[in-house]
């Protein structure tokens, strides 16, 4: 019961790990990613939070990115940012 | 021979150089670290955006709408290197290599009748390639210092070289730069920057599978074929910058340890000399005794 998770800038690999769930800010609305997600893609609101959530109780983790992807394929979730802070 | 006053000055000299060398290699050393982890932590971005690409860019038909940048012109006539190097020189062969690698390559496709232009990235591609393409260089861009280089100056390159590609200036860019494989080993390396290569052999992930685009495939892909353009060129720059400083460090130790066995070979040579002026004293003091 977990997603790989992956946040990936240009300057370096910010999280490389296995979490419960991740909210991404789509270009079309937040989404939820769980493990077993349908393949999808889909580009990323500037200046937007992504929250981590390490188990399903736990207090999300919360990091501003600022324009990408997101990328949900069998392998997990992986989100390719501009910057992460 | 010398004389020893000559010799003297001739000693103090290798060893201020030698004193400079030794600094830059330091230098060099602690450059080289920060550089490298630069280099190391821009691999994976690339890595995922570039299997993204092709991921996206194996599902999407091509059509008249698919964007240039994937589809390509339908022509390769005309082709632009972007020779990447750096401002500086005093790093051994590394810059010299990059240009040799680009300037083999352009003499290839100039004799199968292509035609070759260059944008220049650094004072020593621009110089390196001048005297034998001088009216083919579009553009030459300085970047500095490599280690401090940040995206929003290589988007802007790469924004630039994108609205020529659209423009129809050139039908295949390639990006020559130099990839550190480790101190001593810098690779002159060639990448297809425009239209993407795809590679089909590792053919992605989840093929078959229906994925979902939001907002649309379109969309997508106008958004991220310019930006791993830019991004393949930071990787290129980053991967110069280590390079750069690994090739500086080892040509600096060169440099120190030869300005080390000069030194010796001088200053035995001095010794010598001195013996002999002192010898030839105590002779001519001797003989004069004698004649007494």
């Amino acid at each position: 019961m977990a997603l790989h998770f992956e946040l990936v800038t240009p300057e370096r690999l910010v999280r490389s790990e296995n979490v419960h769930m991740v909210v991404v800010p789509g270009m079309e609305g937040d989404f939820g990613v769980l493990e077993g997600h349908s393949p999808m893609m889909s580009t990323i609101r500037s200046d937007a939070t992504v929250e981590i959530y390490a188990s399903a109780s736990a207090t999300p983790e919360k990091i501003t990115i600022t324009g990408g992807f997101a990328e949900v394929n069998d392998k997990g979730l992986t989100i390719l940012a501009e910057s992460a802070a | 021979m010398a004389s020893l006053k000559a010799l003297k000055i001739r000693i103090n000299s290798v060893k201020s150089t030698q004193k400079i060398t030794k600094a830059m290699k330091m230098v060099a050393a602690a450059k080289l670290r920060r550089a490298q982890e630069a280099a190391e932590a821009s691999r994976p971005y690339a890595e995922r955006i570039e299997k993204v690409v092709s991921s996206i860019a194996s599902k999407v038909t091509v059509s008249d709408q698919t964007p240039k940048l994937l589809a390509g012109t339908g022509k390769d006539d005309v082709h632009l290197f972007v020779v990447a190097t750096s401002d500086k020189g005093l790093a051994g062969a590394f810059n010299t290599n990059i240009v040799r690698l680009a300037r083999k390559r352009a003499e290839e496709l100039k004799g199968q009748g292509k035609t070759v232009k260059f944008y220049t990235i650094g004072k020593k591609a621009k110089d390196g390639l001048a005297r034998q393409f001088k009216n083919d260089i579009v553009e030459s861009v300085e970047p500095g210092d490599l280690g401090k280089l940040g995206y929003d100056t290589v988007k802007g390159w790469a924004d630039d070289l994108i609205g020529r590609f659209e423009d129809g200036e050139f039908d295949v860019a390639h990006l020559f730069f130099s990839k550190f494989v480790s101190v001593l080993t810098q690779e002159p390396t060639e990448l297809q920057l425009m239209p993407v290569a795809l590679s089909n052999d590792n053919a992605p992930a989840g093929v078959g599978a229906s994925v979902e685009y939001e907002p649309d495939e379109e969309e997508i892909l106008a958004d991220l074929l310019p930006r791993n353009v830019a991004v393949q060129l930071l990787r290129a720059n980053r991967e110069n910058a280590a390079s750069e400083q690994g090739s500086k460090m080892t040509a600096m130790d060169n440099a120190t340890r030869n300005a080390g066995d000069m030194i010796n070979k001088l200053t035995i040579q001095y010794n010598r000399t001195r013996q002999a002026a002192i010898t030839t004293e105590l002779v001519e003091i001797i003989s004069g005794a004698e004649a007494l």
